[in-house]
């Protein structure tokens, strides 16, 4: 599907300047020479099993199984990832890509600050330059982040054009590549941007639905009825799907974030209000008005809050192979909320976009059904945020 | 099918003239200024305009030129306001006048739609900077069936894929002097000369350098190794300073610019 291309369907494909082409189509050759090359899989092995912590635990949620009366709920636990998310997948293999390549320093966008983190700490590992790209209302909201990826030795750039949150970090990540490719390599934080990253991507990250399908068949000897992630560009939840596409019993649902409501222009909800346009480097949907410019996006998940969604998610909803639900912020608070006291796990505010539609999912499905969420981050980063969205305070001062 | 574009490239040759071409955003700061300035810049001697249709996130510019396009934005440009302006400019000037925007824009609005416009308002040709020489079917049969050049670029990365652009190139080749985002710079350091050498091996089109040329020096410099040579972020920068009282400073600038090519 769309492997030879770059296409999947109609979307995809490699919209970016001439500057970038070359340094883009010998990534492609470099990365389908290295994907099937025994040293770099090995690596890539041993650095998620023994760096990583992989594979990650597949929890059988019983309290809030119970709580909500109906299908079974596992959590596929990236949260327990070294750097707190299922970001670390990927970065290792690009970052283990670069370094094969040559490169020496890596650049990054972020919008949580996880991708960035990730980065960061890959860097570290592999002794490569790196700099991370973050808007500005995003290093406010998440400052944590912003420290603890200049101590693992990273700059951190502010941005301060367009909206200062995750689709401006991309641009400037983009405008720099341009203008530095030969020692560089932009380490993409999703599956986005021209192919092959969103492929890519993708492939660094199937390693989720693989373990979840093992697991699952390990423990109840069947596969699930329903696997929900959460989507901004939309990384986790292909990692969470790509196992289970052809396995066409698995519903896979994918949870946008709507913000203050779909209705409301503060929404980040890309299938459900966006149109098919061109940006980023690919042809998908994106948020955008009837001139086509890129809407200025919400959602209280900086990870979220991106305007388009990954290429391959936009034809597998025109497919109709898996479906795409808006799950507004207080929904999101209320499954962080939730998912914190019922099972004493903290999750990551993008992944409590899946977490609250699971909550409404459960109950309409019988006791012998299997929901698998992907619990793609831990919640820690967000603490302050939450407490500023319930108006509590918690400074030390 | 006869375009401006070539004929006016076609004149300079005979003439023994290198052209300028000149590029500012439309509607910064506000659409009767852009107006304006396309008139003065045609009669101190341009050659060729771009005018930039701002979009929300132009990648591939520098902070002028992105500053300009939200100011632009800001203050209500749309497309629509820029064709209708086009359709009155065109009255006055028969100069070669081209859309640098980015693809999202022109795909919103509608591929056929966008073009059979550009053509009804007399635009000549396109620039877009996110759609390279792999993805030009995007927009090339609406091109040609309106007669709307679509300007291809060649940076000094394009390696053997210059030969392949040029070979397909109409109206002219815009050639990325430097790595980067557009702007303003004090050198310019990588070998364009060698790079202009190999595209006029292969394609008779002629060769226009762009990207970070803001003095008569530079200009003089490029055009010596060129066909002509692409201005917008010195203009841009007038523009932000003086306003809407910038009509003359660029009138004087371009007219410089022009002396020294």
């Amino acid at each position: 599907m769309g492997k030879k291309s770059g296409r999947f369907g109609t979307y995809g494909g490699q919209y970016i300047p001439e500057t970038l082409m070359n340094a883009v189509q010998e990534l492609e050759k470099q990365y389908l020479f290295y994907r099937d090359d025994a040293g770099f899989r090995k690596e890539f092995a041993d650095l998620l099993k023994n760096y990583a912590g992989r594979p990650s635990l597949l929890y059988f949620a019983k309290k809030m199984t119970a709580d909500l009366g109906g299908a079974k709920i596992y959590l596929k636990r990236e949260d327990l990832n070294h750097t707190g998310s299922h970001k670390v997948n990927n970065v290792l293999g690009q970052t283990l890509l670069a370094k094969m390549m040559g490169k020496t320093r890596i650049i990054a966008e972020t919008g949580a600050g996880q991708h960035g983190v990730a980065t960061a700490t890959a860097a570290a590992l592999m002794d490569m330059e790196c700099e991370i790209f973050m808007g500005k209302e995003d290093t406010e909201r998440q400052a944590l982040n912003v420290y603890r990826m200049e101590l693992l030795g990273a700059k951190v750039n502010t941005v301060t054009s367009g909206t200062m949150t995750l689709k401006d970090a991309v641009n400037e990540t983009m405008r720099e590549w341009v203008s530095r490719i030969d020692d560089t390599h932009y380490v993409l934080g999703s599956a986005v941007g021209p192919h092959p990253f969103p492929m890519m991507v993708r492939d660094f990250q199937k390693i989720i639905s693989e373990e979840i399908k093992q697991q699952i068949i390990a423990v109840e000897g069947r596969l699930p009825d329903a696997v929900i992630a959460c989507v901004g560009g939309g990384s986790n939840a292909i990692g969470a799907f790509y196992d289970f596409i052809e396995d066409e019993t698995v519903q896979l649902i994918g949870c946008e974030a709507a913000g203050l409501g779909v209705d409301n222009p503060k929404n980040a909800a890309t299938i459900t209000n966006g149109r098919v346009g061109i940006f980023h480097g690919m042809k998908t949907y994106f948020c955008q008005d009837n001139y086509g410019q890129i809407a200025p996006v919400h959602s209280i998940s900086a990870g979220l809050d991106y305007p388009g969604i990954g290429p391959e998610h936009a034809y597998l909803s025109d497919i109709k192979r898996a479906v795409y639900a808006p799950v507004t912020d207080a929904e999101a608070v209320m499954g962080f909320e939730y998912l914190s006291r019922m099972e004493g796990i903290i999750p990551a505010i993008e992944s409590a976009h899946a977490v609250a539609y699971a909550k409404k999912l459960a109950p309409t499905m019988t006791k012998d059904q299997i929901i698998v969420v992907n619990l793609s981050g831990r919640g820690d980063k967000d603490v302050a945020s939450i407490a500023r969205f319930k108006g509590v305070s918690i400074h030390e001062q | 099918m006869n375009n401006r574009i070539s004929d006016t490239f076609a004149a300079l040759k005979n003439n023994g003239k290198k052209a300028l071409i000149a590029f500012i955003t439309g509607g910064d700061p506000d659409i009767e200024v852009t107006e304006k300035l396309i008139l003065a810049m045609g009669e101190a001697g341009v050659d060729i305009i771009e005018i930039g249709i701002p979009f929300s996130d132009p990648i591939a510019e520098g902070p002028v030129i992105e500053a300009a396009a939200a100011r632009a934005l800001g203050g209500g440009c749309t497309i629509d306001k820029l064709f209708d302006m086009v359709e009155n400019v065109r009255n006055k000037t028969n100069i070669p006048l081209l859309f640098m925007t980015y693809a999202n824009p022109i795909y919103a609005y509608g591929k056929e739609r966008f073009m059979a416009k550009c053509r009804a308002v007399g635009i000549d040709g396109i620039i877009v900077p996110d759609v390279p020489y792999e993805e030009k079917s995007e927009f090339e049969d609406e091109c040609n069936r309106h007669n709307i050049y679509q300007i291809p670029l060649i940076a000094p990365t394009s390696g053997a894929r210059a030969e392949k652009i040029a070979r397909e190139a109409k109206g002219f080749i815009y050639c990325v002097s430097s790595l980067g985002v557009t702007g303003i710079r004090n050198d310019i350091n990588t070998d364009i000369a060698e790079l202009i050498k190999r595209v006029n091996s292969i394609s008779s089109v002629p060769c226009a350098v762009g990207f970070g040329i803001s003095t008569p020096e530079q200009a003089r410099d490029m055009a010596k190794i060129s066909d002509g040579v692409i201005i917008g972020s010195a203009i841009v920068d007038l523009v932000a300073r003086h306003g809407e009282g910038s009509i003359e400073s660029v009138r004087k600038f371009v007219s410089e610019i022009k002396s020294s090519i």
